[in-house]
């Protein structure tokens, strides 16, 4: 890992960046024979400013929606060449450009079959260009599109379940992992490449300047979320439920007073019911409770 | 039309982004290291590196001082130092 980095220092992420350190463990536990096609967004930007690039494998940027019909191009030719069972093929994109901008070259790739491991960095809004809301920004959130105040309490959508939607299309292996458990990211992505077909992981990240944290709070914010039932880590197989990360669940206030995002919400007892009830059902959907005896 | 785009991989590290420090940075005391690797599996930057116990250490040439590697040390082995290098230091040693 030390000798050949696929991952070097010298990037231009914030510091604590939590997709920093998830793309890093991404592509380490991938190792070096794979090709990475990526989304516009954060990772890009940060990555590769031109001529410069902080990737040890084959790289390609395309467009903001294209990362999946780009891998699945790169898929199709090594199939053609005979060399699709030497290399590693990864999609990955952020949270805008999974949820948003990106689904239907996502669905289309996952309804076609390639193989190919698509990766979303879920930092819950477009970071990169100022903190507006996207799909997958959860209830509540204060970013510069959906500010709180007397008539809004910020973002009033729910977080898109894309998981369901991933599932739905009957792909092999569907995942969750998050920035602040470094081995179950590795676990996951080495699973996932050693299965054939469309693979789906999507691996919660916090941004300190967008979540306004300590860049020092990085994985405690990301253990939080997981340990308050609001991001579930749970793994599909088939379209089967095989693990679950269980929990003793904690008030999800606890998650909230650590980031500036959620602060008008703490003030507001309806609203933080109303949180409180989003990962009470992820507790009972999953069945997250640690069950004592 | 343009021809490809062939960058020099792996060459990021020309950019010292270590003087983005501004407030404090992680000292290495390598006196309870158990090599349990976090610190590597977790900084943002990956420029922590070591192979036995008490070997790690970060380059402060790209730390960005975000502390994480300080708060995961199972044994307190880092801790956050006050940082003397001055803004815009290591940059000005690059020209």
């Amino acid at each position: 890992m030390e000798n050949r980095p696929l991952f070097k220092s010298g990037h231009t992420a914030c510091a604590g960046c939590g997709q920093a350190i998830a793309a890093r463990l991404v592509i380490e536990a991938a190792g070096e024979n794979t090709i990475i096609a990526n989304n516009t967004g954060c990772l890009e930007v940060f990555t590769t400013g031109f001529p410069e690039s902080a990737w040890g494998v084959p790289w390609i940027h395309s467009l903001f929606e294209n990362a999946a019909a780009v891998a699945s191009g790169v898929e199709a030719a090594l199939k053609y060449l005979g060399k699709k069972d030497t290399v590693n093929v990864i999609a990955q994109a952020g949270d805008g450009g999974t949820a948003d901008i990106g689904l239907q070259a996502l669905s289309g790739m996952l309804e076609r079959g390639h193989d190919v491991l698509y990766v979303c960095y879920d930092n819950e809004a477009y970071e990169n260009t100022g903190i507006q809301r996207s799909g997958l920004t959860p209830y509540g959130a204060n970013t510069t599109t959906s500010p709180p105040g007397t008539v809004s309490i910020g973002n009033i959508h729910p977080k898109k379940p894309m998981i369901d939607i991933v599932l739905a299309h009957g792909i092999p292996y569907v995942a969750t992992s998050s920035a602040g458990f470094p081995r179950d990211i590795q676990r996951k992505v080495k699973k996932a490449i050693s299965i054939k077909g469309p693979k789906y992981i999507q691996i919660h990240v916090p941004c300190p300047l967008g979540w306004r944290h300590e860049s020092g709070k990085t994985l405690d914010v990301a253990k939080l979320a997981v340990e308050t039932g609001l991001y579930p880590l749970v793994e599909y197989e088939n379209g089967v439920l095989v693990s679950k990360r269980q929990i003793v669940p904690k008030p999800v206030e606890e998650y909230l007073k650590v980031q500036g995002r959620f602060k008008h919400i703490l003030k507001n007892p309806e609203e933080l019911k109303k949180v409180q009830e989003i990962a009470n059902n992820n507790i009972e959907k999953y069945g997250l409770k640690v069950q004592t005896q | 039309m343009f021809g490809p785009l062939i960058v020099k991989s792996k060459k990021v590290k020309c950019d010292k982004t270590g003087s983005w420090r501004i407030e404090s940075k992680p000292k290495y005391l390598q006196k309870n290291c158990i090599a349990c690797k976090m610190c590597v599996f977790i900084c943002p930057e990956g420029c922590v590196s070591g192979k036995e116990k008490n070997t790690y250490h970060t380059d402060y040439n790209y730390c960005k001082g975000c502390s994480l590697c300080a708060l995961i040390c199972p044994k307190q082995d880092i801790e956050m130092v006050k940082e003397e290098t001055k803004l815009g230091e290591l940059q000005g040693e690059k020209k």
